[in-house]
């Protein structure tokens, strides 16, 4: 079973060139290829070594208007069959305005029969969340989804 | 010892897929939030979950400050027979706790 | 609005409990908080392997069979199982209470017992303590009904109440009344206005990432129309209390709730 707080790509060898310019992850965005101001295309891109991961077969499940951005009730699915020969491994979450990158990171092998997991997370501000599974066979598989996020519009100083 | 709140389903057949909830208690400070005295809360936050079968790891997470207050987590195993599950949090300040349940498969 | 609402608060009393969803002449109109989060949070609330409250309500399970104070009492001691000794209590707070000649609140009344029957200390408010055995005692009224004891020593402090909550407060100048009787329902920046039914107490709520009092909850009110917020245990807040309890006579206790 693979250590959650490894690189999807722990193996130096594999780890290949990093392309010159243009989009290391390839996802299926909406919006345009901007710098990546808030570092988020560059933590994937660590975390999976600079492979690229395909968009497809990994689902965000959250609300897409929060009703507080402390505690978000979030589900990622991933499309698998969960056996010996080809399950998922590890799924990593990244955001895009918090204040760091990374999430949760979430270590499953055939044993776990199905690619769901659920947790809670802090959302600071309207953002993107971005899940990447990583496949038995080293594959590398992409969802995305946007939240937004609004503050209180009550601000209780509590004294 | 933080309190916990752990859910394994009880009827589970052999083969069964079944979904483990886990509850702790722990505020997950950030380390970016200022305290009403105009200083920064240190970092307090717990980094790891380990959920194993009869000694085998059957998953595992790394929790960064993302992780909302109380964390909560829910993962899938698939089941064949009965065991042991334990589920074992660290993190900041040497926590460590570690819970066990019984996991009964017909 | 306000009339329409005291007038269907009667009707409700008068006509013995009504719980919410049931068949009446007079559609309801009142919505508890609930009904207006979205579908995650409610999921939060109505799982109990999910809401964070119950982690709390496991600690005051716990505190429940404590002993404590010189004679080293328990709860358990004179009350019994909580969930036969406490059933339905929750439901009837805030209650007279004689020999302070004045209303307290569940977690004034738990901290009573706790020093003048256990002779221990009392908890602080809203400390964690008080506040999960406050769960704890509140989730064994949960699918009662709100119900407000009929006792008429509390008519002039509900009275008190039911002003100081049509009373424009603060730097904004608001009364509870115009957001929470007149607005519920619409939009404040991107949260919906709820109707301010106390029907979770105590919560865990989102935004303190804890469990709390109706009391800190209206404390946060205070603040938020920018008025000074009258310390914990104040009887302007237990008076308030009281009144939106009567407010809510009837709705279904949710305790302990989840809200953003």
């Amino acid at each position: 079973m693979s250590d959650p707080d490894e690189d999807s790509c722990p193996d130096p060898r594999r780890r290949g060139v990093l392309r010159t310019g243009g989009v290391l992850v390839a996802l299926a965005l909406a919006r345009p290829a901007l710098a990546d101001a808030n570092g988020l295309k560059a933590a994937i891109a660590a975390y999976s070594g600079g492979r690229e991961a395909k968009p497809g077969r990994v689902t965000i499940d959250v609300a897409r208007l929060v009703d507080n951005g402390n505690a978000v009730p979030i589900t990622v699915r991933v499309e698998s069959p969960m056996s010996a020969a080809d399950h998922v491994r590890a799924i990593a979450l990244f955001n895009e305005r918090n204040p760091e990158r990374d999430v949760a990171r979430f270590a499953l092998s055939e044993r776990s029969g199905r690619a769901v997991v659920s947790t809670r997370i802090r959302l600071a501000t309207s953002q993107q969340l971005v899940a990447i599974a990583t496949m038995s066979d080293g594959s590398l598989w992409a969802g995305a989804v946007d939240v937004v996020v609004t503050l209180a519009a009550c601000i209780e100083g509590e004294g | 010892m933080a309190r916990t709140l752990i859910t394994v389903p009880q009827d589970a057949k052999r083969g069964d897929v079944i979904e483990i909830r886990v509850l702790i208690a722990h505020p997950m400070e950030t380390g970016y939030r200022v305290a009403s005295d105009g200083k920064q809360v240190p970092r307090d936050i717990l980094r790891r979950f380990t959920c194993r079968l009869d000694g085998e790891v059957v998953f595992a997470a790394a929790l960064f400050p993302a992780i909302s207050a109380n964390p909560y987590l829910a993962f899938p195993l698939r089941v064949e027979r009965s065991g042991t599950l334990s589920f074992a949090w660290e993190g900041d300040g040497g926590f460590m706790q570690t819970e066990t349940a019984t996991l009964n498969v017909a | 609005m306000t009339g329409a609402l005291a007038s269907l608060a009667l009707g409700v009393l008068a006509s013995g409990l009504l719980a919410v969803g049931s068949a009446h002449a007079q559609q309801d109109a009142r919505r508890s908080g609930y009904d207006d989060m979205s579908s995650a949070t409610q999921a939060m609330q109505r799982d109990d392997t999910q809401n964070p409250a119950m982690l709390f309500v496991a600690d005051g399970e716990a505190l429940w069979k404590r002993p404590a104070g010189s004679d080293a009492k328990t709860c358990a001691s004179c009350h019994g199982d909580a969930r036969t000794g406490m059933r339905g209590v929750a439901a009837r707070y805030p209650a007279f209470y004689g020999s302070l000649a004045r209303p307290v609140t569940l977690g004034e009344r738990l901290n009573l017992c706790r020093t003048r029957q256990q002779r221990a200390e009392a908890w602080r408010a809203e400390s964690a303590e008080l506040l999960a055995l406050e769960a704890y005692v509140a989730l064994q009224s949960r699918g009662q009904v709100i119900t407000p004891p009929d006792d008429t020593r509390l008519a002039p402090f509900r009275a008190r109440g039911e002003q100081r909550y049509r009373r424009r407060i603060g730097q904004l100048d608001l009364a509870c009344a115009q957001c929470h009787d007149d607005h519920a329902g619409k939009r404040l920046g991107g949260s919906t206005i709820p109707q301010g039914h106390p029907t979770g107490y105590p919560i865990y709520r989102l935004e303190w990432q804890a469990l709390g009092s109706l009391q800190r909850r209206l404390r946060g009110c205070y603040s938020g129309v920018r008025a000074e917020a009258p310390p914990y245990g104040a009887l302007e807040l237990v008076e308030l209390e009281l009144y939106l309890a009567s407010r809510a006579a009837g709705m279904p206790v949710e305790s302990p709730a989840v809200r953003p």
